[in-house]
């Protein structure tokens, strides 16, 4: 019986070269091709569609221009400062914040007390809260309620902070934990204190990935629309902001704009909008991509 | 206590002392601060849950849970309002569930590639266009899907029943599109951490590169694919722009996948855009279906971490 059992075995799953397992390796190879044909096609595809739409407009009267209710004279400065002024101030309290609580994860908090470990869960939690979520706690605490900062542009700066704070805090850690210990050691040994450890060794040394991490997440706040389209951004806005409690608007919002307008006039507008978004998502993105690469030549 | 043990060497060491006790002092301050940036993440969810219940409790003292959960007509800021929440839930599910039949697939199909099949220089090249396509912004997709996906494609090619300008097919597939990067990342990482010997004991049992990764590296990183997959499914749940732009505003409840949709998401979205007057009961039900957005993918996100944590008991 065995021997029989033993005998079929060799004879239907080991003949490496049968036509039917062949078949299925050359299906298989095929199906992951199709998938990651789908993915990149569809990213070449889109960049293509919004190049050829939006060419007849990619030009400097689109960053010059503000807004108008006329598709030929319509532009996207006041959006692009908007952007600027917003997801800087994200970046100016996001970062310090994030890199803080970061630290303190990383480097000070003791890893088993209860407090600590329902802070980890929660930064994990929160990061995959959805972000028109914080759109709703801004509107009820930040531009209405508690704060009542209005629809402005520390409103949204605000709201966005929360939107990549997650991020930021667990990109840091990352970053914290890729320094060899043997760099705190060497450093307490001699007598540092903690704080002078991670002041003087550990942050230098994390800096270019902290500096990755950060880039990448506040990067995402430069695209970010759906939280703020409940805190007024989708406002016709024809000025730059001149402070933290002007209106605004922002880039992903002005296409939003220019796509829901009426007038088929608009729509080249919103591709050539989205390629200046997308420019500026990817210097961006190349930023941080430089810097990783030249944090991993030092490691070697 | 390296400085104790340093006192008593020299009088220069005792002046230390005095310095040692500032140094610690603004390490206790360094700490403190530190510290408070961390409880303040705590703080936030305790901000989202305020903010949602207390306008939710107002709702719902205005309008019955039985008439929220108990009908079927969603028009809240309309006259005559229907609070019927049923027909969003709809939309919500038909576009995660385009959004996952497209996802699971592609993403795992990359994965496993990119894991088991493609030389490291491949994947080099490969990797950062996978990122470049998860950073793209969801506005920048919605108009792809309002303009290229549903009518050169979706309107063109569905072979049952009609499609309309908007349509909850489209956004569905646009927002399958937007988290094929999540489901492949995350489980490429699950796969990778797949230990080598189980591969190479599949290699020497004569398995196929295909034999072996569906029937030892797929098995053994399934959680950690699980999880990926539960993850991606809540940000499609939680999507608002694609498919506030693609599905439409109309809400329907209906077996057509082909006509204008609302989610929940979305729904907040188009409600956020409306300048509700506060207090209002149209702006009280912002909070109400945030509140039932909220928890969906709350308890999502708490079993996918519960999965990957039962995926790494295994390696440890």
């Amino acid at each position: 019986m065995t021997d029989l059992a033993q005998r079929q075995v060799t004879a239907t799953d080991l003949r490496a070269s049968s036509p039917r397992r062949k078949l299925f390796d050359a299906l298989f190879k095929l199906f992951l091709w199709v998938s990651l044909g789908v993915a990149l096609g569809t990213l070449v595809t889109l960049l293509v569609d919004l190049i050829a739409e939006g060419w007849e407009r990619l030009n400097s009267a689109l960053v010059v221009n503000m807004p108008s209710a006329r598709p030929e004279r319509a532009g996207i400065q006041s959006a692009i400062m908007g952007s600027l002024w917003v997801v800087g101030l994200t970046a100016l309290i996001s970062i310090p914040t994030g890199v803080g609580a970061a630290i303190y994860l990383e480097e000070f908090a003791k890893k088993d007390r209860w407090y600590n470990r329902i802070i980890e869960l929660n930064i994990q939690n929160l990061a995959s809260v959805p972000s028109v979520v914080y759109g709703i706690l801004g509107l009820a605490f930040i531009a209405r309620g508690f704060l009542s900062f209005g629809f402005t542009v520390i409103t949204a700066a605000l709201i966005l902070t929360l939107v990549v704070l997650p991020t930021v805090v667990i990109a840091s850690r990352e970053a914290l934990r890729a320094v060899p210990n043997s760099l705190r050691d060497g450093s307490l040994a001699l007598g540092a204190t903690e704080w002078e450890t991670v002041y003087k060794q550990v942050l230098p040394a994390a800096v270019p990935g902290i500096a990755t991490g950060t880039i990448l997440s506040t990067s995402r706040a430069l695209g970010e629309s759906a939280p703020l389209l409940l805190v007024g951004a989708l406002t016709f806005v024809t000025f730059n902001p001149e402070g933290l409690d002007s209106s605004y608007t922002v880039l992903p919002l002005a296409i939003f704009r220019f796509i829901s307008e009426a007038r088929i006039e608009f729509r080249p507008l919103a591709a050539a909008a989205s390629v200046v978004l997308l420019i500026i998502l990817l210097g961006m993105n190349s930023i941080a991509i430089f810097l990783r690469n030249r944090f991993e030549k030092k490691l070697r | 206590m390296v400085t104790k043990t340093n006192t008593t060497l020299a009088p220069v060491s005792l002046k230390a002392t005095g310095a040692t006790r500032r140094r610690l002092y603004v390490q206790a301050l360094f700490k403190g601060i530190f510290g408070l940036a961390a409880f303040l993440t705590v703080g936030v969810t305790v901000l989202i849950v305020l903010s949602l219940l207390v306008p939710a409790l107002r709702f719902f003292s205005q309008v019955s849970l039985g008439e929220f959960f108990g009908s079927t007509r969603w028009a809240p800021l309309f006259e005559p309002p229907g609070f019927g929440v049923w027909p969003i839930i709809a939309g919500t599910a038909w576009t995660t569930a385009i959004a996952l039949v497209v996802a699971i697939p592609c993403g795992l199909g990359v994965a496993v590639y990119l894991s088991e099949y493609a030389h490291r220089r491949v994947r080099a090249i490969i990797k950062p266009f996978l990122e470049i396509l998860a950073g793209i912004p969801t506005v920048v997709l919605g108009f792809f899907g309002l303009y290229l996906v549903n009518p050169e494609i979706v309107q063109r090619f569905w072979p049952i029943g009609t499609v309309s300008t908007f349509s909850g097919l489209a956004a569905g597939l646009v927002v399958g599109i937007m988290i094929v990067p999540t489901v492949a990342s995350l489980s490429e990482d699950a796969m990778t951490a797949v230990p080598r010997g189980l591969r190479e004991g599949g290699f020497a049992l004569g398995g196929t590169r295909r034999e072996v990764a569906t029937k030892v590296v797929f098995p053994a990183a399934i959680s950690g694919i699980v999880a990926a997959i539960v993850l991606a499914g809540s940000r499609a749940i939680g999507e608002t722009t694609i498919v506030l732009l693609v599905a439409g505003s109309r809400p329907t409840f209906g077996w057509n996948p082909g006509e204008q949709m609302q989610s929940m998401a979305s729904f907040i979205g188009f409600a956020g855009i409306g300048d509700q007057p506060t207090g209002s009961t149209g702006y009280l039900t912002i909070f109400a279906v945030g509140l039932l957005l909220f928890v969906i993918t709350f308890v999502l996100n708490i079993i996918s971490i519960r999965i990957v944590r039962r995926f790494r008991e295994v390696y440890e």
